[in-house]
């Protein structure tokens, strides 16, 4: 099977997100491979594994998600491309994203490709989508269990906390959900072996891509922190009287009622 | 890229990745073992299986075929986490003996096997009741009959013997009276536990002040294959002493992990506690020593990493081993004490796990050899000091 992975760097999920001059801090802070897209490397793998063929993994960024890759590397990918917009993209969005991966996944043949449901910096959830629909093949979000089964595949996603069972055929995309997998860490011979594997880096032009085709669909007004969160209050009293007072505070200050 | 940025990356990569196997070991299990004098079983399963342990042993002996550097990097990380590396650090190095003195047909039966961890060497059979530093005095005696030897002695604070298969044991193989040079007529058995405890073979837990497994050994006839001598007979003290400068090495950069833990849980805790109106880590009495520990951390890294590469350069190091086993023991103990003292009575609640560090790393000026024998070395070998013992 000729199965792809979307990756992506992120934020460590325990960084404080500092906003300088209208933009997010970037020094010192840690980065991952976005959880939600480490659970779509750990699928691959296993279904690789399982059934044979060949899992490559794909990132659209800067030299720096090199290290992202290197380590789905040492997970157990077999491949990885890097395809840096660093010189050619300023403000890129979802739109830019998925058009970049679908031009490189045009002819690839892929069985399978598996991304993450949401990444946890923009999450905005869009990319999957947009791929599978710019190559034309099917796609399911936030999968909780797939099996695959020759060309057909069983998928159980999540659905806002319940789950649906779906029969589907391959080419297909997918999105992983929380709860897919537990994403292994790489082992000392997986960090050795990823050192001897590929790691190609493409630009725009080896797309046959121009900045105006990739231009961003939207435009980003103002970025800020939420409001920080207040002391809550303490009703006192009998507990009828605060009964009325919290339905009064819910109508009148809240305004939720 | 050049060369010393790759190293540099792989190296945070491998930082990282024992990272995230100790993440999933927690200060509570660390604390829940130490209470009940257990063995860290899972962890050492879980470290030895991704391969961690094995990466000194050779690639086509089944490891990873690094150096000392990287060796060390994996346990400073394992202690940095709050973790107790001593608990498995020796699956890493004692094999260093059968490596470089075996027989290649000891090293195809055994290395493979250390490597994936279904066999664990990780005791070292040295140390007696009547000898310590002093280790051409022990007493053990293996007698050659026929193509067995037949072992007698005693052996003490050996650490892990109940927790390992295989054990490198030193022992006297020609009488101290008959040999020219006292480091002589020792040799090196490579003795299968399993097989020989029940059968000449007692070992009897020592407690100790921490969670280390150490015990005695009382060897009653205890029959060994000849076949599973190491290297030449009477050659042993040799053999043993050439893997001492890896072994101190290592030990510096778990001091090093420990002494991080230290800082972090310090400064930390000075951050955040606050007594009078403002955080006790405002106050000069507090940060200083802090520091000063942080400072002497940082020198004894510089050190360590010295050592490192002289020794994966294949040159000589044995004063600069020496000397960051030393300042890495030291600094550790430092921070270990300002963390107590910063901690204040907290720093003796076994919630705090800072108690449990601190016992833990007091054995490294102690054990595997003393700070005052490091110091008679450099007198001695570095300055040329008359030797004083």
């Amino acid at each position: 099977m000729n199965i792809f992975v979307l990756l992506k760097r992120t934020f460590d999920t325990e960084e404080k997100i500092v906003i300088s001059n209208g933009s997010i801090v970037e020094d010192g802070a840690e980065f991952i491979i976005n959880p939600y897209d480490e659970y779509a490397v750990e699928e691959a793998i296993q279904i690789r594994d399982s059934q044979g063929g060949e899992v490559t993994v794909v990132s659209v960024g800067g030299e720096e998600a090199e290290k992202q890759l290197r380590t789905a590397l040492a997970m157990g990918a077999d491949k990885a491309v890097l395809i840096n917009i660093e010189d050619d993209i300023e403000n890129g969005d979802q739109f830019t994203t998925s058009k970049i991966l679908a031009e490189f996944l045009q002819g690839k043949e892929a069985d399978l490709i598996l991304a993450g449901n949401v990444a946890i910096d923009g999450g905005s959830g869009q990319v999957g989508p947009r791929v599978a629909d710019l190559l034309d093949i099917p796609y399911i979000t936030t999968i909780t269990n797939i099996t695959v089964d020759g060309t057909s595949v069983k998928i159980v996603r999540d659905v806002e906390g319940d789950s649906e069972t779906i029969e589907a055929a391959l080419p297909l995309l997918v999105t992983a959900q929380q709860g897919l997998n537990e994403p292994r860490y790489p082992s000392l011979p997986g960090i050795m072996k990823a050192k001897k594997k590929p790691l190609e880096e493409l630009e725009l032009d080896d797309l046959d891509l121009d900045e105006d085709d990739v231009e961003a669909k939207t435009k980003t007004i103002e970025i800020f922190l939420p409001p920080k969160k207040e002391a809550g209050k303490v009703l006192e009293g009998e507990l009828d009287v605060q009964v009325k007072e919290l339905v009064s505070l819910l109508h009148s200050e809240a305004k939720v009622i | 890229m050049n060369a010393s940025v790759k190293e540099t990356q792989f190296h945070e990569e491998l930082r990282q990745s024992v990272r995230a196997v100790c993440s999933k070991y927690p200060d509570a299990y660390w604390r829940e073992l130490d209470a009940n004098l257990t063995y860290p079983e899972e962890f050492v399963n879980e470290i030895t299986s991704s391969g961690f342990l094995a990466a000194l042993i050779p690639e086509e002996y089944g490891g990873s075929g690094l150096g000392i550097t990287e060796a060390s990097i994996i346990l400073e990380e394992i202690n940095r986490s709050g973790g107790n590396a001593g608990a498995c650090h020796a699956q890493m190095y004692t094999m260093g003996t059968l490596l470089r003195h075996g027989s290649p047909e000891q090293k195809e039966k055994y290395l493979p096997k250390i490597a994936e961890g279904s066999l664990r060497l990780q005791a070292f059979g040295v140390t007696e009741p009547n000898t310590g530093s002093d280790t051409t005095k022990l007493r053990t005696f293996a007698e050659r009959r026929g193509n067995k030897y037949i072992v007698n002695g005693q052996k003490v604070f050996i650490s892990r013997a109940e927790h390992s298969d295989l054990m490198v044991l030193l022992v006297r193989t020609t009488p101290l009276e008959q040999v020219k040079k006292k480091s002589e007529g020792l040799s090196v058995l490579l003795v299968d536990l399993q097989a020989a405890i029940g059968n000449g073979l007692t070992v009897k837990p020592i407690r100790t002040m921490m969670n280390h497994a150490s015990t005695e050994l009382f060897i009653e006839d205890l029959e060994v294959p000849a076949e599973n001598l190491i290297g030449e007979e009477g050659k042993g003290f040799k053999y043993i002493l050439d893997g001492m400068n890896a072994e101190r090495i290592l030990i510096a950069a778990e001091c090093i992990g420990d002494g991080r833990w230290f800082i972090e849980r310090a400064s930390n805790y000075a951050k955040d506690r606050v007594v009078f109106g403002r955080p006790i880590g405002q106050n000069q009495g507090v940060q200083f020593p802090i520091a000063r520990a942080h400072i002497n951390i940082e020198a004894a890294d510089l050190m360590r990493f010295k050592a490192a590469s002289l020794f994966d350069a294949g040159e000589k190091c044995g004063a600069e081993a020496n000397m960051a086993k030393l300042l890495a023991a030291d600094s550790s103990w430092e921070a270990a004490n300002a963390a107590v003292q910063t901690h204040g009575g907290y720093g003796f609640a076994e919630e705090y796990d800072v108690e449990r560090k601190f016992k833990e790393t007091r054995l490294y000026q102690v054990a595997p050899i003393s700070t005052n024998l490091i110091l008679s070395f450099v007198a001695e070998h570095v300055l040329g000091l008359p030797r004083s013992y």
